[in-house]
């Protein structure tokens, strides 16, 4: 029930997220390599997910409880941290008034 | 019987979950993808935040089991301090930001390991692999988590900058360590039950990260935090396997692959292989010759003013500006701007000059700039730039430093020998704002503010440049 088995499927999913993570990412420009750090950061805070799930399964235990919701604070720090962060700085590539033109010139380089 | 429990069984079932995790990955996808536009990154962002709120979402949908105190506590926690950090962080502190998120999202992985072992009693009647993946999960997160903060902890510098290393032993304490906390998990693996090793294991881990970023120097730190952003991810992925939840691996796996790549790209950018700066102690070995080749220079130095700087630059058809940390340090990008504005109402063309690892990240410097509206096609990348250097007046470096080192390219015994560098002492004539004479992050001399052709205006990279800008009015 708690962990569950289909490791072949798990596996496969593992490998083709590898492939798209590598396409994906192998487009990004030098100019947005902090957002995307920041971006891809804020993403892995899913494990926020690990730490909902198995928080039912706690038990009596105070010091499960403990750790377990100190893993969920720590992955909602990451989370929303990550992606208000992200959000701040990506505010600042957006386009502004008078500088369009530019910025046009900008995307059309390889 | 009624609607609510036909809902809701609904609401809970595994393929209407599953439905909605691809719903939220592909949404993590389209955003990384927007991602690589600056019109369309902000955008991105917000796809793959609404991607992670629905895979929540789908999550507490599905529990059936209690303790929803414990889900709101911590999520309470988690905002209460995530929000008001992400919020109020200046600019220039966003390197050690992102290493503090990353830092907690490792430690969020190491702790739901540690509970799944806990709350199995030791993996028993679990099966090998998912024993396998939640042990990696643990080792990787405990040293991304420990790595994280220590970097934090340089950036931000609550511990000094300079690379701290046992020397000469340090490779084989970490090879050790990396032994240690394998051979716990092999011993857990194979059955042992019993939670002082699994704790061992856990400590291994966390020394093991203490100790690799430790000896690691300045420039190297950005290359770190991203491999350890990679390492998180992969630790994501692996607790998505032992938990049999395909969000969490397509989203770790996601992380692990483009983590991997940047990493990859800025240790290539700086010529150093990624095994050679793990091994460490960059700038060990260099801070010693650093501190010699001063002995040799001293005297050499030569000063200027605001005055007679903005006299050079006023008289310049061409300069190229050459921003590094120093400008992050001193919130100087707005200056920087202004000045950029009153020089081109004196007909001189002004660029910047960006190298791949300036600042403390890559792209550190596009996102202060674009933050004091510098338009896009005045930032030059290093190849751009080193070709336009021969026929530029004036180079204005400000706080920047090891990118602009010569002995890279001519001193095979420096440490950043074969680091591709801004050719900044090709120019005619360069002008360094430096607060000191201090070596850089990396604790290495620059023979360029030896150069002839070279002044150096010592003081705040703002200060300075608000005092050129306001002398340049003047004239």
């Amino acid at each position: 029930m708690l962990l569950a088995s289909t490791l072949t499927t798990n596996l496969a999913i593992l490998v083709l997220a590898g492939f798209i993570g590598f396409v994906v990412i192998s487009k990004v420009p030098n100019t947005l390599h902090t957002p995307l750090m920041s971006g891809t950061n804020a993403i892995h805070g899913i494990v926020l997910l690990g730490g909902l799930l198995i928080v039912g399964f706690s038990g009596n235990g105070t010091f499960n409880k403990i750790i377990l919701v100190i893993a969920i604070a720590f992955g909602t720090i990451n989370v929303v941290g990550g992606f208000l962060v992200t959000d701040r700085m990506l505010e600042m590539f957006k386009s502004k008034p008078g500088r369009d033109s530019g910025k046009g010139d900008q995307e059309k380089k390889p | 019987m009624s609607a609510p429990p036909l809902a809701s069984s609904f609401l809970q079932s595994q393929s209407f979950l599953d439905v909605l995790y691809i719903i939220a990955f592909a949404l993590f996808i389209q955003g990384l993808r927007g991602l690589s536009g600056p019109t369309t990154a902000v955008r991105g962002n917000r796809i793959a935040a609404v991607g992670m709120t629905l895979a929540v979402i789908a999550t507490l949908l599905n529990r059936n089991e209690g303790n929803w105190g414990l889900i709101v506590l911590g999520i309470a926690l988690g905002t209460a301090v995530g929000v008001p950090a992400a919020r109020q962080v200046k600019m220039t502190a966003m390197p050690q930001m992102v290493a503090l998120f990353n830092g907690v999202g490792g430690g969020a992985v190491f702790l739901i390991s540690w509970s799944e072992f806990r709350l199995t009693h030791g993996y028993q009647d679990t099966a090998t692999y998912i024993t396998i993946f939640s042990l990696f999960a643990a080792i990787v997160g405990s040293v991304s988590f420990w790595g994280s903060n220590i970097a934090f902890g340089k950036l931000q510098e609550i511990i000094p900058g300079r690379p701290i290393s046992l020397g000469s032993g340090q490779q084989i304490v970490n090879l050790l360590l990396l032994i240690l906390a394998v051979a716990a998990a092999v011993d857990i693996a194979s059955g042992a039950h019993s939670q002082g090793i699994f704790i061992g294991m856990l400590i291994c881990a966390a020394l093991l990260g203490n100790a690799v970023v430790f000896p690691i120097g300045g420039a190297d730190m950005p290359v770190v935090i991203s491999m350890l952003n990679a390492f998180t991810g992969l630790s994501a992925a692996a607790t998505g396997i032992a938990l049999n939840n395909p969000a969490l691996i397509v989203a770790g796996m996601i992380v692990g692959a483009s983590g991997s790549i940047l990493t990859n790209l800025m240790a290539v950018a700086m010529n150093r292989s990624i095994p050679a700066i793990i091994a460490g102690g960059f700038g060990g070995g260099g801070a010693v010759e650093g501190a010699e080749g001063a002995g040799e220079h001293a005297g050499t130095v030569k000063s200027t003013s605001a005055q007679d700087a903005a006299i050079q630059l006023a008289y310049a058809s061409r300069v190229v500006i050459v921003p590094g940390y120093g400008m992050a340090v001193a919130q100087a990008q707005h200056a920087v701007r202004e000045l950029t504005k009153e020089l081109e109402k004196r007909g001189v063309e002004v660029s910047y000059a960006i190298h791949p690892v300036a600042g403390r990240m890559p792209g550190h410097m596009n996102v202060l700039l674009a933050e004091a509206d510098v338009p896009y096609d005045q930032l030059n990348e290093m190849e751009e730039a080193n070709q336009e250097f021969g026929r530029t007046d004036v180079s204005l470096v400000i706080g920047a430093n090891d990118v602009t080192n010569p002995a890279a390219k001519t001193n095979p015994s420096s440490p950043i020998y074969g680091m591709p560098i801004l050719e900044v002492n090709e120019s005619h004539s360069v002008i360094v704002i430096k607060r000191s004479m201090n070596p850089g992050f990396a604790g290495i001399e620059n023979e360029l503010y030896y150069d002839p052709k070279t002044a150096m205006l010592f003081g705040d990279a703002k200060s300075a440049v608000s005092e050129i800008t306001a002398a340049l009015a003047e004239l």
